[in-house]
């Protein structure tokens, strides 16, 4: 049965599965929820194995796998068997993703290094001609890290215009809010001042998405700084710090399941 | 070395088209030749190491075969995590090149000094790590490895004159190179300063003591078994590299000492202590931390029993 992507099948899988493996990053996965169905309704050219033709999609902020493991599970790339392996022991589902799994292209987990590859993906579809695009997903607090910015210039130096980034800019990162911790304001001049073309858009919106990341431009990268809501969906998680570490009880996931069935 | 290096991936260039040459901006005056052949695989990345080395990863997994080049301490220690989730977890045929292993960067000092790069690079299962001992073996080295399936580390030296007696360029997988043989003493040496290592045992012979000499330029995976083989017939063997002691060959041959159970006595010659606050010529360097032929053959007579 091929299932539907929606932002409210994937809130719904994280719930379940986070609830299930009793884990946290529920609130960095449900702020890309939306994010990961436009890309994976069509947008990304993605297949259950390594396909050399196939887009590159990096999910640089590894942390948020179970979103993409979601989408993943919904595009009827992994079985639920697999999914509901996720965080058990020897799974190859586990909190960040790995390439061991066929639909997944680049492991990470390590803030600050998937754009690098995105963009060596990039110019490696350039080298051989082919129109693959690169697609790759950082979070706002990943933008601390130097090496963000390397890549980006790097990019834009050369013009790779078949690399779209999203940034998730939910204004949190693990300890604190991003403008106490190190502040990344204005995030969308930043990636202007690194000559990439600039597409701010509200994260949640996923017809909005999908038209930012159908067209990208000719001549450079394309950056969606995207607005998000840190733990989106569910009300009593949104913007709260404490739902970047924690599981969740049985009465939060209750509450939290009835929270996302207003969003359906 | 690295100019027989960078004219032997011209040649590998010629015949593969996944072959290409990135820089961490650095290169003046080595990596022309391929420049000049291949503009358009040769990329200049900036003063960004992380990022050539996440690049490299990138297009290693689209298929290419790209070789990352910068001074042994920018390219190996700086971007150490990117290769650890790049190339090695994803087991991509990145090569990272380190020009100037030891102290070959002299007078520039501690900051380009690479001493604890094999120690590093040898802790990653799956990456090769290859530490020649002079630009034929350099060559070889190249020719054997260029085209395996997983990561290599190449530690080169600048030195494009002076070759090892004995070594002819030899280089064979999983093995140690004898460049020369004697029953009293055994002396194992990595990389450039396996002259100074060859040198002393020169001066050995000429007093008496005969030595066998080895270069272990494949440090990992470690040629355990050639290594247990000759460890198991001497009863002293010293080895020698331009790196701190611990990590590098000298631990390694510890380690297949211990975990054989041979009965060889073991001396590790390297660097004990952070060169810092001083510097000066590779020799005065080596030198300075009992690496030159003159104190090691005096290390080597007093661990054989026959020093004053």
């Amino acid at each position: 049965m091929l299932l539907s992507i929606t932002p409210y099948g994937i809130r719904k899988i994280i719930l379940e599965q986070s609830k299930r493996a009793n884990v946290g990053h529920i609130g960095s996965a449900l702020s890309v929820a939306d994010v990961m169905a436009a890309l994976y309704c069509g947008v990304i050219k993605a297949f259950r194995t390594k396909e050399p033709e196939r887009d590159r999609f990096i999910l640089s902020k590894g942390h948020a796998a179970l979103a993409l493991y979601a989408a993943l599970y919904l595009r009827g790339f992994i079985s639920r068997l697999e999914l509901d392996s996720f965080c058990a022991d020897g799974s190859a589902l586990g909190v960040h993703p790995e390439s061991s799994l066929g639909c997944v292209d680049f492991s990470t987990g390590s803030l600050g290094q998937g754009l690098s590859m995105a963009a060596g993906a990039a110019l490696a579809a350039r080298l051989q001609n082919s129109p693959r695009r690169v697609f790759a997903l950082l979070s706002d607090g990943e933008c601390n890290e130097g090496s963000v910015w390397e890549a980006a210039m790097f990019a834009a130096h050369h013009k790779l215009s078949n690399l779209t980034a999203i940034v998730d800019l939910n204004g949190q990162q693990a300890f604190g809010y991003t403008e106490e911790v190190l502040s990344m304001t204005p995030m969308a001049e930043r990636w202007r001042a690194v000559k990439w073309d600039v597409i701010e858009a509200d994260g949640h919106d996923v017809a909005a998405l999908a038209a930012a990341l159908a067209a990208p431009p000719a001549d450079r990268p394309r950056v969606i700084v995207a607005r998000t809501i840190f733990g989106r969906g569910v009300e009593f998680m949104e913007g709260k710090i404490k739902w970047h570490y924690w599981p969740m009880s049985d009465e939060e996931y209750a509450l939290a399941i009835s929270c996302i069935e207003k969003l359906k | 070395m690295r100019k027989a290096f960078i004219d032997t991936l011209v040649e590998l260039a010629e015949r593969d088209p996944r072959v290409l040459l990135l820089s961490g901006d650095i290169g003046y005056l080595a990596l022309e030749p391929f420049i000049e052949r291949f503009p358009a695989r040769y990329l200049n990345c900036g003063v960004a190491e992380q990022n050539m080395l996440g690049v490299a990863t990138g297009l290693a997994e689209a298929g290419f075969v790209p070789f990352v080049y910068s001074i042994a301490t920018f390219s190996a220690l700086r971007p150490y995590e990117f290769l650890r989730n790049g190339p090695v977890l994803h087991r991509l045929p990145v090569r990272v090149v380190g020009v100037g292993g030891g102290f070959e960067y002299g007078h520039n000092g501690i900051t380009h000094y690479a001493i604890e790069d094999v120690a590093v690079m040898r802790a990653q299962p799956g990456l090769t790590v290859i530490s020649p001992a002079d630009y034929l073996q350099a060559r070889s080295a190249l020719l054997a490895t260029w085209d395996i399936s997983g990561p290599v580390y190449y530690r080169l030296g600048k030195d494009a004159k002076t070759l090892i007696p004995g070594l002819d360029g030899r280089f064979d997988r999983g093995r140690v190179q004898i460049t020369a043989t004697g029953d009293d003493f055994l002396i194992l040496a990595m990389g450039a300063i396996s002259r100074e290592a060859v040198a002393a045992a020169e001066e050995l012979r000429a007093k008496g003591l005969a030595c066998t000499v080895a270069v272990i330029a494949e440090v990992n995976p470690a040629p355990a078994e050639d290594l247990a083989v000759l460890l198991g017939r001497f009863k002293a063997v010293m080895t020698v590299e331009a790196h701190y002691l611990n990590g590098g060959l000298g631990s390694l041959v510890a380690e297949v000492i211990a975990e054989r159970g041979l009965h060889c006595r073991l001396l590790r010659r390297g660097i004990k202590d952070m060169p810092a606050g001083f510097s000066g010529s590779e020799e005065y360097m080596n030198r300075s931390c009992g690496l030159d032929r003159g104190s090691l053959a005096e290390a080597a007579l007093k661990l054989a029993g026959r020093g004053e």
